[in-house]
C-alpha cells in the first residue's frame, strides 16, 4: 500500500517534486501541494494534475482534510519557515524530509548514508550543491586517505534560483560546508555558490577540490570516484563527471596554518536536469528533488501503513 | 567626492593574495598620510575568499585588517564581501576588527542575493556599498533596476563595477548618468585598465557626478590593474577637481612600495587586453595563465572561450574546464 505524502512549498522545488512523485513513485501517493501564494504556477499545475492544492502554510495544511493519514511531508519552503514547521508536523507524528538548508535534522545523501537515519523524525537534504559534491568527497575518503579539507564551487543558472534560494545564500554555504564534513568525511569543508544569468541558461556545474593525505593511491581514488558518480546517476540520471579527476601533488599553504603536503584532487561535474518542471539546465533543482524522492521511497518502504 | 583605494584588496589578485602584513601596513600608512578617504583590505575575492578556487592569502584576514586599522589616522577602513563566498559571520568579524565600510558585491543581475547582507550590514552600523559587478554585460535600464534593488535594501551607495575593464567611454557615461538620475543614494565607479581606459572612464564618472571612485597605487589590481590612483589624482588636480588627496606621497608610494611588488607586470599586455576585449572577469588573468601553462594551450583562447560561455565573477573553476576542453 502506498504512503500518503504532502509537499509544503509550491515554488520550483515543490512543483518539480509533484511531477516526480506522480510520474515515478512506487511507494508514495501525493495527498497535497501546499503553498502560501494562491496565484503560484505550482498550485495551478498541481490542480491541473489532479493534486489537491492547499493555500496557506503548515497550519492550513494540518487543518485541511487533505492531511488525513499523511505520514510524511516534504518541506520545500525556506530555512526559516522550516524551523517553524518542524515542531508542529512532528507533533502530529508526521515525518519530515526537509529540502531547505535549515539542517535541523541529520543530513542524507542517498549514495552515502541512505539508511543511517531511517528513524529520524526530520531528515535534511542539505543543499543542491551538497547532493552534487558530497559524494565525490566521500568517494575519495572511503579509499582510506585522510581528507583534511574539501572545497566545492556550485554554479547554477540564475533562472533556476527562486526567491527561497536567493534569500538563503548564507545558509547554503554553511549547510553545504557542514555536509562536506559530517557526510563527506572532510575535516573541514568550504562551499561557494555562483549564480550565472547567461542565456541560454547554463547547466548546473560543480567543482570539487579535495585535499588528501600524502598516501593517496591515484588509481584507487579514480576508480572510487567513477563508481560513486555512476551510483549517483542511478537516481539522478543527468549527473556526470566531465573529466576523470585531476591529481596534483602540492604543498597547500592556508593562512594561519602550517604548510600541508598532499594531493589536490579536482573533480569537475555537470548535472543536467530531467526536465520535469523546469528545463534541463536546472540540474540543481533536479538533484535535490531526485535525492529527496529516493529518500522518500526508502522511508515509505519502512513506515508501517 | 570620496576616493576609495583598492591597492590592498584588488591588488591582492596581482600578487596571488601574497602581501605580507608589513607591506600592507606600509602602503596603508602612505595612503592615510596622503589623506585618501577609504582604504579597502580583503582577500581579492572578498572576505572568506581563501580557497583553492581563488588562492589562499599569506595571512589571515583578521591579521591584515587589525594591522592596517592600527595605523589609520584619517582614512576609514573598508572590506569587500561577495554573497555566496563570504557570509554575515565574516561581516561580523570585519566589524569587530574595526571595518567602517562594507562593500557587498554581486553579479550585475543578481542584486537580490545581497538583500540579507545589506540589511544586516545596516543594522550592524556599517557604511554600506552595493557593488554591481560586470556592469558591461547588461543594458543601462536593467543595471538601474538592479541598483534600485540595492538602494531599497539600504545601501548608502551603489557602484557601477567594470570588472572586465570592458566598458567604453560612452557606456561608462550613460551608466553613471542613469544611476545618478535614478537613485537617491550615492553612486560609485570601479574599473580595470584592460582597454587602457582606467583613468579616462573614471574621469567621465567624476564628470557625471559619481560620489565615490575606486583606484589603486600603480594600478595594483586584477588584470591590467585598476585606475591608477596617483595618475587619477594628478588628472583631477589639473582639471581643478578638489579631492583633498596629496599627489607626491602617492607617487612615491606607487613607485617605491607598489611597483616593485609587481613581479608579473600589471599592464595592458596581450592577455590583459583580451580580458577587456572579450569581457572576462579581470581576476581570471593569473589563473588562466597558470592553466595555459599546465595544459599547454594559448591563454588568449581560454579567455575568449570564457567570454563566449559568459562566465561571471567567481567562476575560476571553469578556467581548467575550458583549458581541458581546448586541449581536447
Amino acid at each position: 500500500m502506498k504512503q500518503r505524502v504532502a509537499i509544503l512549498g509550491s515554488g520550483n522545488i515543490g512543483t518539480d517534486l509533484v511531477v516526480k512523485i506522480l510520474r515515478t513513485s512506487k511507494n508514495m501517493e501525493l495527498a497535497a501541494l501546499v503553498g502560501i501564494d494562491p496565484a503560484s504556477d505550482g498550485l495551478e499545475r498541481a490542480r491541473r494534475l489532479g493534486v489537491e492544492a492547499v493555500v496557506g502554510g503548515a497550519e492550513a495544511f494540518l487543518a485541511s482534510p487533505a492531511s488525513r493519514d499523511v505520514a510524511m511531508v516534504f518541506d520545500a519552503t525556506s530555512a526559516r519557515a522550516h524551523v517553524a514547521h518542524a515542531g508542529i508536523l512532528q507533533a502530529r507524528g508526521i515525518r519530515v524530509i526537509d529540502l531547505t538548508p535549515a539542517a535541523l535534522g541529520p543530513g542524507v545523501v542517498p549514495v552515502v548514508n541512505l539508511d543511517a537515519h531511517a528513524n529520524a523524525p526530520d531528515v535534511n537534504m542539505i543543499t543542491c550543491g551538497g547532493q552534487a559534491t558530497i559524494p565525490m568527497v566521500w568517494a575519495v575518503k572511503r579509499t582510506g586517505v585522510d581528507v583534511p579539507y574539501a572545497e566545492i564551487v556550485s554554479a547554477i543558472a540564475s533562472r533556476s534560483a527562486g526567491p527561497g534560494t536567493r534569500a538563503n545564500i548564507d545558509e547554503f554555504t554553511a549547510t553545504t560546508a557542514r555536509g562536506l564534513e559530517t557526510i563527506g568525511g572532510a575535516r573541514r569543508g568550504k562551499a561557494i555558490i555562483i549564480l550565472n544569468p547567461a542565456e541560454p541558461p547554463v547547466l548546473m556545474r560543480n567543482t570539487v577540490y579535495v585535499l588528501a593525505g600524502p598516501l593517496a593511491d591515484v588509481a584507487a581514488v579514480t576508480a572510487s570516484v567513477r563508481s560513486v558518480a555512476a551510483d549517483v546517476a542511478k537516481y539522478v540520471p543527468g549527473y556526470r563527471l566531465v573529466q576523470d579527476p585531476i591529481f596534483e601533488e602540492t604543498v597547500t599553504r592556508m593562512p594561519g596554518e602550517p604548510p600541508r603536503e598532499g594531493w589536490k584532487i579536482t573533480c569537475l561535474l555537470e548535472v543536467r536536469g530531467a526536465g520535469h518542471y523546469l528545463p534541463e539546465y536546472a540540474g540543481n533543482l533536479d538533484i535535490m528533488t531526485a535525492a529527496a524522492l529516493r529518500v522518500g521511497e526508502r522511508l515509505a518502504e519502512r513506515v508501517p501503513a | 567626492m570620496i576616493v576609495n583605494d583598492v591597492t590592498l584588496r584588488d591588488g591582492m589578485h596581482a600578487l596571488s593574495h601574497q602581501y605580507s602584513v608589513e607591506q600592507m601596513v606600509s602602503i596603508a600608512r602612505c595612503l592615510d598620510e596622503a589623506r585618501v578617504d577609504l582604504i579597502e583590505v580583503s582577500h581579492g575575492d572578498g572576505l572568506n575568499g581563501n580557497s583553492f578556487n581563488y588562492g589562499f592569502s599569506a595571512h589571515t584576514e583578521i591579521e591584515y585588517l587589525e594591522a592596517v586599522r592600527a595605523v589609520l589616522q584619517h582614512a576609514r577602513l573598508a572590506a569587500l564581501l561577495l554573497p555566496g563566498i563570504g557570509t554575515i559571520d565574516d561581516m561580523r568579524m570585519a566589524r569587530a576588527a574595526g571595518v567602517d565600510t562594507i562593500r557587498i558585491a554581486t553579479h550585475c543581475t543578481e542584486a537580490d542575493i545581497a538583500a540579507q547582507h545589506i540589511e544586516t550590514a545596516r543594522e550592524m552600523g556599517f557604511d554600506v556599498v552595493g557593488f554591481l559587478m560586470m556592469a558591461h554585460m547588461i543594458p543601462v535600464a536593467e543595471l538601474l533596476a538592479q541598483a534600485r534593488k540595492m538602494e531599497s535594501y539600504g545601501a548608502h551607495c551603489v557602484y557601477v563595477v567594470d570588472s572586465a575593464g570592458a566598458l567604453l567611454m560612452d557606456e561608462t557615461r550613460e551608466r553613471i548618468r542613469a544611476l545618478k538620475n535614478g537613485l537617491s543614494c550615492q553612486v560609485g565607479f570601479h574599473n580595470h585598465n584592460n582597454l587602457s581606459l582606467g583613468v579616462a572612464n573614471t574621469v567621465i564618472a567624476v564628470q557625471e557626478g559619481a560620489d565615490r571612485v575606486d583606484a589603486s597605487l600603480a594600478g595594483m589590481g586584477a588584470g591590467a590593474g585598476n585606475c591608477p590612483l596617483e595618475v587619477l589624482i594628478a588628472v583631477l588636480d589639473r582639471m581643478g577637481v578638489e579631492t583633498g588627496v596629496a599627489l607626491y606621497p602617492l607617487m612615491d608610494a606607487a613607485d617605491r612600495l607598489v611597483r616593485p611588488l609587481q613581479v608579473r607586470p600589471v599592464q595592458t599586455d596581450g592577455n590583459a587586453l583580451m580580458l577587456g576585449y572579450a569581457g572576462v572577469y579581470s581576476s581570471f588573468l593569473l589563473h588562466t595563465e597558470r592553466a595555459a601553462r599546465q595544459f599547454g594551450v594559448d591563454a588568449r583562447d581560454v579567455l575568449v572561450e570564457l567570454g563566449r560561455r559568459r562566465m561571471v565573477g567567481g567562476q575560476e573553476d571553469m578556467i581548467v574546464d575550458v583549458a581541458l576542453q581546448l586541449k581536447g
